[in-house]
């Protein structure tokens, strides 16, 4: 459903991405590892069309992303994103974050939102913390309820920014264990990550991306324990010992 | 002492006339200076190069002219084309006109202040420029922006003394007046002070309110 073909993006004259092609099918969950300033979350950006980009294209099912376009908006309503600083309302409780995008984008009504959010809450296991306000909840929950809000729009795909990279160490395995319940549920997700076992486990497929091209892909087992590559060898190497 | 409570028994009623003035003027250009805030501000922060940059001459014009200025054009030069204003809308008018480009810049600087990930976080769920400012900046900025309006506030009710110039009989020129008629210009002058600072008061609790609000 997402297709990106020979994506080029600059930043002045210091080009990000040199040319990306991937596909990603519905239902599938693909991993994009990398080191730091390597372009994955660039790539990211450009699928929901927070970045615009230089050359190539990006396409959901068939329709173009373009972020001057009208139809923009509408595919931002499809492909939902979490991102890395949660990026949560503060100035709303966590029900308002929830129902915020399917009450004001969407134009469903509160209650059924509500109904709604209240079931995705409880699937995060925060069922709990709907008054409170997200200042008030650790940075794994905060992260979870951002979840909540993603799904709440009913997307057809999710594009996860390094959802765990800003949380204590003993948070991570929460919100990972909600994206693993996702991804069996067999949304489409595409996941910007340090976390090789997430990636391991739950990726149908692992990108590694360095110096704004794919390097390598396969499917993760493959990728992250018999790497082809030099460059991919060097970066697992120092992910997964970096002692 | 006695001699000056017998003259401020007879001064005050008069100087209460002038402090309603400089409260009508001060109510009044804090609206006009609100509302041309907003716009200016929402020019500058609209990302359209051509609003934005008309809205920062804007300000920058007014900020580099002295308020007496502008009083003097639009009580004294407008007319020659053809628009006569009573004094007291002059010096609304001029004062709200001045005033907008620091509320715009207060307003500008609220806005930026609220992070960044919270339009993108808007943006990602399909909000549109506007929606995004009314659902999730502004709310935000509010918090930011309100401490420094008081402040204004504070500074717009003391520069309304200023409409004096164009014949504006509000606290400052009744006082000037009574003064230049009785020459009892230290009971005068101080009744004058004392009547600012006691319409400063409330402004001044209204502020220390907002800070309190603002770092919760």
């Amino acid at each position: 459903m997402i297709e990106i073909r020979g994506l080029q993006k600059f930043y002045g004259n210091h080009q990000v991405l040199k040319g990306i092609d991937a596909t990603v099918s519905k239902g599938e969950v693909v991993c994009i590892i990398g080191p730091s300033g390597s372009g994955k979350s660039t790539i990211l950006r450009c699928i929901n069309g927070l970045e615009s980009y230089s050359g190539g294209s990006v396409e959901i099912h068939g329709q173009r992303v373009d972020n001057k376009s009208r139809s923009i908006k509408a595919i931002r309503t499809e492909v939902a994103m979490v991102f890395q600083r949660f990026n949560l309302f503060p100035h709303r409780t966590v029900m308002e974050n929830v129902i915020e995008g399917p009450v004001y984008v969407k134009g469903e009504d509160r209650a059924s939102a509500t109904e709604r959010g209240r079931a995705l809450l409880a699937s995060v296991g925060l069922a709990d913390k709907e008054n409170a306000r997200p200042p008030q909840l650790s940075g794994g929950q905060q992260q979870r309820v951002a979840i909540a809000r993603a799904l709440a729009m009913q997307p057809e795909a999710i594009l996860f920014d390094e959802p765990t990279s800003a949380l204590d160490p003993e948070l991570v395995g929460d919100v990972l264990g909600a994206m693993r319940k996702l991804a069996e549920a067999g949304m489409t997700m595409v996941v910007v990550t340090h976390e090789m076992q997430f990636a391991r486990e739950v990726a149908d497929r692992v990108l590694f991306i360095d110096g704004g091209v794919i390097v390598e892909q396969g499917p993760p087992k493959a990728l992250l324990n018999f790497p082809q590559h030099a460059r991919t060898q060097d970066f697992l190497r120092r992910v997964l010992h970096p002692m | 002492m006695q001699q000056f409570l017998h003259n401020a028994r007879e001064f005050l009623p008069i100087l209460l006339q002038g402090a309603w003035l400089t409260i009508q003027v001060t109510l009044g250009s804090l609206a006009l200076s609100t509302l041309l805030g907003l716009v200016w501000a929402a020019m500058r922060v609209s990302g359209i190069p051509l609003l934005a940059n008309t809205a920062a001459a804007v300000i920058n014009l007014l900020r580099g002219l002295p308020i007496i200025v502008l009083l003097f054009f639009l009580y004294f030069v407008m007319p020659d084309v053809g628009i006569s204003l009573s004094a007291v809308q002059a010096g609304i008018l001029g004062l709200g006109i001045a005033y907008s480009a620091y509320q715009a810049e207060n307003f500008r600087a609220g806005i930026e202040a609220v992070d960044h990930g919270q339009s993108e976080a808007a943006c990602a769920m399909g909000m549109g420029w506007w929606l995004t400012m009314r659902r999730v900046v502004l709310p935000q900025a509010v918090k930011i922006v309100l401490p420094p309006y008081g402040n204004i506030m504070i500074m717009m009710l003391k520069d309304s003394s200023q409409a004096s110039t164009i014949t504006v009989a509000e606290l400052a020129l009744q006082g000037k007046l009574i003064a230049t008629s009785t020459f009892q210009n230290a009971t005068v002058f101080t009744l004058v002070a004392l009547i600012y600072l006691v319409m400063c008061v409330p402004l001044i609790l209204l502020v220390r309110h907002f800070e309190k609000r603002g770092r919760k």
